[in-house]
């Protein structure tokens, strides 16, 4: 498979009055073409920040310090602004935004505002546009007769496949979904990740997935990045995570959630709490909350290795004794 | 069901009707009130020392059954027994003893602490209120103790900082401090750990059980999560639009769900495998909303196995083993497995 996305050595900080976040450092992977990728790790380990880096969306007090962004033969962070706008966003990397439920104008219906998106960024007819628009809510299940509707009218399951058949307007080749799920009830958490696989699949799109349900995850993507305080610790295949996670904070991670079959065992929790990131611990910035921290792990920040074929971690120990994978 | 002496709390056909605003106009031309049927007659005992489960989705009813439980909103009709004492029934006076015994956990504690607070004054607040520990040195150690017993330790590192200054897990540990120091007997957690970060969660969930087992506690634990759920009960129930509409032992219901809406929820579930293979989801469409409850069964505009009788008549709970029911009147046949679990029937399966 071709790589459509590469970002390397990426370093976001954010600019506060007691001094700088430090929310992406030094984070690098790649998406390959028709790849599902899940990030996943909690609030604050940098995954929202990544995502909106990709597509120069972040806010105004975040500081790019080093990397690089490659869409294809694009470097996207040196373009500016009115060339992003132009070539980027929406027609080769469009997104499903966190809480998509309140990302819909109240007063305009859906199919215009689906209409407007077209219309701003491809040079079609208007009723060309319209006619793509009835195929969209098609696609991701709203019946067209209720393109006419406004967004009160639509349910939450409703609006957030309608921010999806949004996000496809104008056939992007990555789609990106922020927490696509995190507001809805369980089944139709389940209608709308089955409207995501399958238009994944269908489509032949690239996506990232983003969430802090590991769950979510596991059902949605080939491949996850484990991300924890500004890193990826982790990142293989979804299936070889679950299987055999080699990273302490991956692994801790899985054992946090409950079963919901078999044997109930007490459950392991992770010590501690996630760092504050204006100040993280120096070298490995989880050692302070892992089992196995040894003196380089607080002196070492650990590079993300490959450590058996397409399974890559951050951690000093697992190089060094085999017993902890 | 079980004998009285087993049982701390007891629900009886419990109701709370909201009614919706009304404008003026519609007053003024004699509209019907519309009712939010939050809580539609529900009945579920708790087992003394142990924790009960109340799950369901958002806008089923759960977080109000909470509250009518405790009394802290006025049910529309039916009872709240306990310890065999009915609270409706008891002097204005006496009220506020039982409430000592009874206390809640809210789910967001960024929103449930004063922020202009201590953690001192949060914690010995109800002291004050129940009028309890006399002096400042009673008080005083009475709070140090609970903030040691939900792991808040040294105490003394934590007495004088305010809520703005912890995290979400020690936040949501003070406001357990603070539900425990009237040493109650029934605690009622509403959605405790959603609000939390998964390795944070662990923590906060593995200290209730510990609690619940060295206090005796008896705990109604109001959650969406039936991952957590299971983890955390002993019983459970499961709600849908104002009623209870399974009820059992929590591996009886959850491992051979007898109705077709536990059923669906659990199929819905993701989980942390990426090897399960899930199948199609045995329902469609949304919750209707509270207001306009569909006639017969609930649940039957939804439900994969509705027939007539579906339509027209409401299943009431119907035993399917000890202890174990479910308000659907395909019951047995599914106990019986004669009709697969979470499986649609062949002529509806869909594309």
């Amino acid at each position: 498979m071709t790589t459509l996305l590469e970002v390397r050595d990426l370093k976001m900080y954010y600019g506060t009055m007691k001094g700088d976040v430090k929310a992406v450092d030094d984070v690098s992977f790649s998406l390959r073409m028709g790849e599902s990728l899940g990030i996943a790790g909690e609030s604050g380990c940098g995954k929202t920040s990544v995502a909106l880096a990709l597509m120069k969306l972040q806010p105004s007090n975040a500081k790019i310090l080093s990397g690089t962004i490659k869409l294809g033969d694009m470097d996207v962070l040196n373009m500016d602004d009115d060339e992003i706008r132009r070539e980027v966003r929406w027609k080769r990397i469009s997104m499903v935004p966190q809480a998509a439920m309140n990302a819909l104008n109240p007063v305009f219906t859906v199919k215009d505002q689906i209409i407007e998106a077209i219309l701003a960024h491809e040079d079609v007819s208007e009723r060309e546009a319209e006619e793509r628009t009835v195929k969209l809510l098609r696609m991701v299940g709203i019946d067209p007769s209720r393109a006419g509707n406004y967004p009160h009218e639509f349910s939450g399951g409703m609006k957030q496949r309608a921010m999806i058949a949004m996000a496809l307007a104008c056939n992007p080749e990555i789609v990106i979904a922020d927490e696509p799920t995190t507001a809805l009830d369980v089944i139709v958490q389940a209608q709308v990740l089955k409207v995501i696989k399958t238009l994944q699949r269908e489509l032949g799109l690239s996506m990232i997935l983003i969430s802090h349900d590991l769950s979510v995850v596991a059902e949605t993507c080939d491949r996850t990045i484990i991300m924890y305080a500004g890193n990826i610790v982790e990142n293989t295949a979804t299936v070889e995570i679950f299987r055999h996670p080699l990273h302490p904070y991956s692994i801790g991670l899985i054992g946090a959630f409950p079963k919901l079959t078999g044997e109930k065992k007490r459950l392991e929790s992770i010590t501690g709490n996630p760092p504050n990131l204006l100040d993280p611990p120096p070298g490995c910035r989880f050692h302070p909350r892992c089992p196995h921290a040894r003196d380089v792990c607080s002196r070492l920040a650990p590079p993300l290795l490959e450590v058996h074929e397409n399974h890559l971690v951050a951690c000093h120990m697992v190089n060094r004794h085999p017993e902890y994978r | 069901m079980t004998d009285m002496s087993e049982t701390l709390f007891n629900v009886k056909d419990l109701v709370k009707h909201f009614p919706v605003h009304q404008s003026l106009l519609d007053s003024l031309l004699r509209r019907e009130v519309l009712m939010v049927k939050a809580v539609d007659g529900v009945s579920f005992t708790i087992k003394r020392g142990e924790i009960f489960g109340l799950v369901g989705e958002s806008g089923c009813g759960k977080t109000t059954t909470g509250r009518v439980a405790l009394r802290l909103i006025e049910p529309t009709s039916g009872h709240v027994l306990f310890d065999g004492v009915d609270v409706d029934e008891l002097p204005r006076g006496e009220v506020k003893a039982y409430r000592r015994e009874m206390q809640i956990i809210f789910q967001d504690p960024f929103e449930s602490l004063n922020p202009k607070m201590t953690i001192y004054e949060l914690v010995a607040e109800p002291l004050e209120i129940h009028g309890m520990g006399a002096g400042d040195e009673e008080r005083r150690a009475l709070v140090s103790e609970a903030l040691e017993e939900v792991q808040l330790m040294p105490p003394e590192e934590f007495l004088f900082r305010y809520p703005h200054e912890l995290s979400g897990g020690q936040r949501q540990r003070v406001a357990i401090a603070r539900a425990l120091i009237l040493k109650p007997r029934f605690v009622v957690a509403d959605e405790p750990v959603s609000m939390l970060d998964v390795s944070i969660r662990t923590e906060v969930l593995n200290l209730m059980l510990d609690l619940k087992e060295k206090l005796g506690l008896t705990i109604m634990f109001i959650t969406h999560d039936l991952a957590i759920a299971r983890y955390m009960s002993d019983d459970i129930g499961v709600m849908y639009l104002g009623k209870l509409i399974e009820y059992g032992g929590t591996r009886e219901v959850l491992d051979d769900p007898d109705h077709p809406y536990t059923q669906a929820l659990m199929a819905a579930v993701p989980v942390p495998d990426a090897e399960r293979k899930r199948g199609d989801l045995p329902i469609t469409g949304e919750t209707p909303q509270p207001i306009n409850v569909p006639p017969g069964c609930r649940f039957h505009p939804r439900c994969p196995y509705a027939f007539d009788r579906c339509r027209v008549e409401e299943p009431q709970l119907m035993e399917v083993e000890p202890g174990h029911a479910a308000a659907c009147f395909l019951h047995e046949e599914f106990h019986a497995g004669r009709l697969k679990r979470g499986r649609l029937p062949a002529d509806q399966a869909q594309p």
